[in-house]
């Protein structure tokens, strides 16, 4: 589990400033004690890859890595992760180049509608920095949190196979 | 607003397996669902909905919500300058609720506000005198009860006309003796819950006034011109005044082919003159949008002792819920699928909707065939035990197949390879049985660690269903595509087709791409604006509809720029119609015509399942599927819509039911309504049966549907044979496996 400093909860403290590294930048904020981290993203730094499906942490489409570990970004407060290092959809390429997940998901027909995918690709890079070579039956449980309407999920697990290395 | 076209291709012409033109942007958090979008001065809507599911609707007033701090506008019914009422296909739906509310959830009155919790604040002020009605929730009392809706809006369109209140529609089919018997009867009665589409993305939209008392809606939408045909009359204003715009579209499915924020959304911005953004939650999104209808279904099925069908009598219940929405249609699909992909000589269908204040329905996908099909393959299973025939030999011996007829007297013209589909089905290898003692993690109920596999049992199933193609009983079905070539050598495609996800945009830039020969192919923003309609987004019509338009405007377009001397700019547009259908008569069912539906596309799957006898659970071990698919423009693409529409069957026959009580939605969030995990859903083995259809372009077929009409039955057909049981309710619950 991840420990994380509650103080600024307490109730003196209405708005909170707080410093977060998001996709390597560092950004001082001012927020409410309630906001979300989704909404921190989405709302006041504009990072919509990171989308909102269910409201009750039920399907993973808002997950992002926090200190390079997968979490549902609508779990968290924003005043959670001060002092934190978050990664998006957004922050994956480098130099403009896309992540191995990335490219499997395009390559292996691992989207539709694609409104999933990141939180998909986040939770598969997460997966894959834990266990590099995972079985099929290991990529199924790891991406269990993660709901798809359009896919059937196979050929996620194809494309996570794939950018781990294995023949599909 | 994002003026981007699609990157340019490589590669890829029909039939070839061309990776989706939005994958990039997909990939990467780029592509903009309509939830992403922004304009500067921007507001936030929010819809005030009704508690009750039936209720007179007296004074509603606004005052205490009109000066909050950030609020712009408050609007009721009051506020609408134009039409009151809407409709897909019926204008029985009020934009704002007056004199009553019919279902729990329809909207009441809107806010626009700064800021999205300001607008929430605004909404719990107003206050709406409702005086609660005794809510309509059986449908099968519907026809006994007060007239839900007293001007009786579906009458009058060319159906039986059914004097009994709270009809959506009646349809009796009549063919041959309906009397006639045979050696061998079996019987049953099914239920089918209602399902939801549940889409990732929520509805939402933006819409923006565009200063000369117009406006533009950028929406995640199925169906933009009839979008815009609804949304005009209300805001009184002309067609042209209204644009649609498709904003990224997180799934479909059938539930965003009726309105959701579009009026809402542009009252807002027309009376503040403002852009204003409306994004629904996962609980507002459950009552923000209809349903699969659930059915009751009564069914006889008599053979004659060698297992030939000799006569099928159906009657289906389906609950339209309080509007109207496409159930008409529903109604309609339901009895001509009836039977099933089967030929017989007598038949007597009678299919029924009814008005009640449950949840309204209308479009999902396989459309009026899922419900029928659950029914006509468990009869068939029955059937075989009486006489006791393999199932598959009893659906091969019956097998409907081109010259064969349908029970509306309609002859199958195109392809339709019923018999081959169950032999490749039927052939594919089933795994061998896992052995016990193993892993808990691999035994129904998975890391519940419920179970060392002591009451599990295993069973096969095997299902066989088939589906229309394309709007039916004389809809003016049309795809219009515009084709621009370039002085450069390139080419831009509009067409307002509807990407929900499904893939259309690969299919035309395909084919442009085909006909064209040239690479460099952009596909315009698809939208009202530039070209004329493309149709819905359903039916599994896209893939032939765009296909056949995309190429007669890229053949015309290329004979224009020959006469031209090859230098100029071309810009041509055309529209594609597939073959004229007619309307059943009214009293018979019998087709009036050469046809009433375009085409059919069948499949046949089979399933493998384990079963906790003891606790109920349940583990879909392998599916396999063989499908008529015409000819695949992208081979991958189809695939992806066999496996993802075979989940959302699964879905249904395992998990998946809205829960009402009195009418109320009881279940309307993700930790409430299951859809299916990568737990729950094994990887599909599927084949792809590429006949070419006559009719269509390039001899392609639309392959959405299918899977989600057969997987259904498939899955049951498995528990039944793990179990024994009867199981002739969907979803399956664990006390319907154990007995209690």
């Amino acid at each position: 589990m991840l420990a994380l400093s509650f103080s600024l909860c307490r109730k003196e403290l209405a708005v909170g400033q707080v410093s977060i590294t998001v996709n390597g930048a560092e950004h001082i904020l001012e927020l409410e004690p309630r906001e979300l981290l989704v909404y921190v993203l989405r709302e006041r730094l504009g990072l919509t890859g990171t989308n909102v499906g269910c409201d009750t942490s039920s399907c993973g489409a808002c997950t992002v890595l926090l200190d390079g570990e997968s979490v549902k970004s609508c779990t968290l407060l924003g005043v959670q992760v001060d002092g934190h290092e978050i990664t998006t959809i957004e922050g994956l390429a480098t130099n403009g180049t896309m992540h191995p997940v990335q490219e499997a998901f395009h390559e292996q027909h691992g989207l539709q509608c694609g409104y999933c995918t990141p939180g998909f690709i986040m939770a598969a890079v997460s997966l894959l920095d834990e266990t590099p070579n995972p079985s099929e039956e290991e990529i199924r449980h790891a991406l269990e949190g993660n709901l798809c309407r359009c896919t059937g999920y196979q050929n996620i697990v194809r494309a996570v196979q794939a950018a781990a290395g294995v023949e599909v | 607003m994002s003026e981007a076209t699609v990157p340019k291709l490589e590669l890829g012409r029909v039939g070839e397996s061309l990776p989706r033109v939005d994958g990039i942007p997909k990939v990467t958090g780029e592509f903009a669902y309509s939830s992403d979008l922004q304009a500067a001065g921007m507001l936030w809507g929010h819809t005030v909905r009704s508690p009750h599911a039936h209720a007179r609707v007296g004074t509603i007033d606004i005052s205490a919500a009109v000066g909050m701090p950030g609020v712009h506008a408050v609007l009721t019914h009051e506020d609408i300058p134009g039409e009151k009422r809407y409709g897909l296909e019926f204008q029985d739906q009020p934009v704002l609720a007056y004199e009553r509310v019919r279902y729990f959830g329809e909207p009441v009155a809107l806010v626009a506000a700064e800021h999205p919790e300001q607008a929430r604040r605004a909404a719990e002020r107003i206050r709406v005198e409702y005086e609660p009605l005794e809510p309509l929730v059986d449908p099968e009392r519907a026809t006994e009860a007060e007239p839900l809706h007293p001007d009786r809006p579906t009458m009058g369109h060319g159906y039986r006309d059914d004097p009994r209140p709270n009809i959506v529609r009646s349809l009796v089919i009549r063919q041959g003796d309906p009397a006639a018997e045979g050696d061998v009867a079996v019987s049953g009665v099914y239920e089918i819950g209602i399902q939801d589409q549940a889409f990732l993305g929520p509805e939402s939209g933006l819409a923006v006034p565009d200063g000369e008392g117009g406006v533009d809606v950028y929406v995640a939408t199925q169906w933009l011109h009839v979008d815009r045909d609804q949304v005009a009359p209300c805001l009184n204003l002309k067609p042209e005044q209204v644009r649609i715009h498709l904003a990224g579209v997180g799934g479909a499915f059938g539930g965003r082919e009726d309105l959701s924020m579009q009026i809402h959304g542009a009252l807002l911005a027309l009376h503040t003159n403002r852009p204003v953004k409306i994004v629904y939650n996962r609980e507002e999104s459950f009552v923000g949008h209809i349903h699969r209808h659930p059915a009751k279904i009564w069914a006889e099925h008599r053979a004659s002792r060698d297992g030939r069908l000799v006569n099928v009598r159906v009657r289906i219940l389906l609950d339209g819920g309080a509007y109207a929405s496409s159930s008409t249609a529903v109604t309609s699909n339901a009895a001509s699928f009836a039977v099933g992909p089967y030929a017989v000589d007598n038949a007597l269908i009678e299919s029924t909707c009814v008005y009640t204040n449950n949840p309204p329905c209308g479009a999902m996908r396989g459309f009026g065939a899922v419900q029928v099909c659950f029914a006509h393959e468990a009869q068939m299973d029955k059937l075989a035990e009486a006489l006791d025939i393999d199932p598959i030999e009893l659906r091969l011996l019956n097998a409907l197949g081109p010259g064969g007829s349908l029970p509306t007297g309609q002859t199958i013209t195109g392809t339709l390879p019923v018999a081959d589909v169950i032999r490749r089905a039927a052939a594919l290898d089933v795994p061998e049985a896992e052995e016990l003692p193993r892993d808990p993690m691999r035994l129904p109920g998975g890391s519940g660690n419920t179970t060392r596999g002591e009451g599990v049992r295993r069973g096969v199933g095997f299902a066989v269903g088939f589906k229309n193609i394309g709007y039916s009983e004389g809809f003016d079905d049309y795809t219009a595509a515009r084709v621009q070539l370039h002085a450069d050598g390139s080419a831009t495609v509009h067409c307002a087709a509807a990407e929900v996800g499904q893939g259309v945009a690969n299919v035309i830039l395909q084919v442009a791409r085909t006909e064209l020969g040239v690479r460099d192919v952009a596909l315009a923003p698809h939208t009202t604006a530039t070209v004329d309609s493309a149709g819905s987004a359903s039916a599994s019509r896209m893939t032939w509809m765009v296909s056949g338009a995309v190429r007669d405007a890229c053949r015309a377009a290329l004979e224009e720029w020959d006469k031209k001397g090859r230098s100029l700019e071309v810009d041509v547009e055309r529209i594609y119609r597939h073959p004229r259908t007619t309307p059943l008569d009214p009293e018979t069912g019998q087709v009036t015509g050469e046809r009433a539906h375009v085409a059919y596309a069948c499949a046949a799957m089979r399933v493998v399942a384990e079963v906790d006898v003891e606790l109920g659970l349940t583990r879909v071990v392998w599916i396999g599927t063989a499908q008529d698919v015409g000819h695949a423009v992208n081979p991958q693409a189809v695939q992806g819509q066999i496996e993802g529409g075979t989940a959302q069957g699964l879905g249904l026959a395992l998990m998946e039911e809205i829960q009402t009580r009195d009418g109320l939605i009881t279940n309307a969030s993700f930790t409430d309504y299951l859809i299916p995990t990568t737990l729950d859903m094994p990887p599909v083995v599927s084949e792809l049966i590429e006949e070419a259809e006559p009719d269509a372009p390039y001899g392609v077929k639309g392959v959405g549907e299918p899977p989600t009409v057969v997987s259904t039955p498939a899955v049951v057909a498995a528990l039944r044979a793990a179990t024994g049981r009867e199981l002739s309710r969907v979803p399956v619950r664990p006390d319907d496996i154990v007995g209690l």
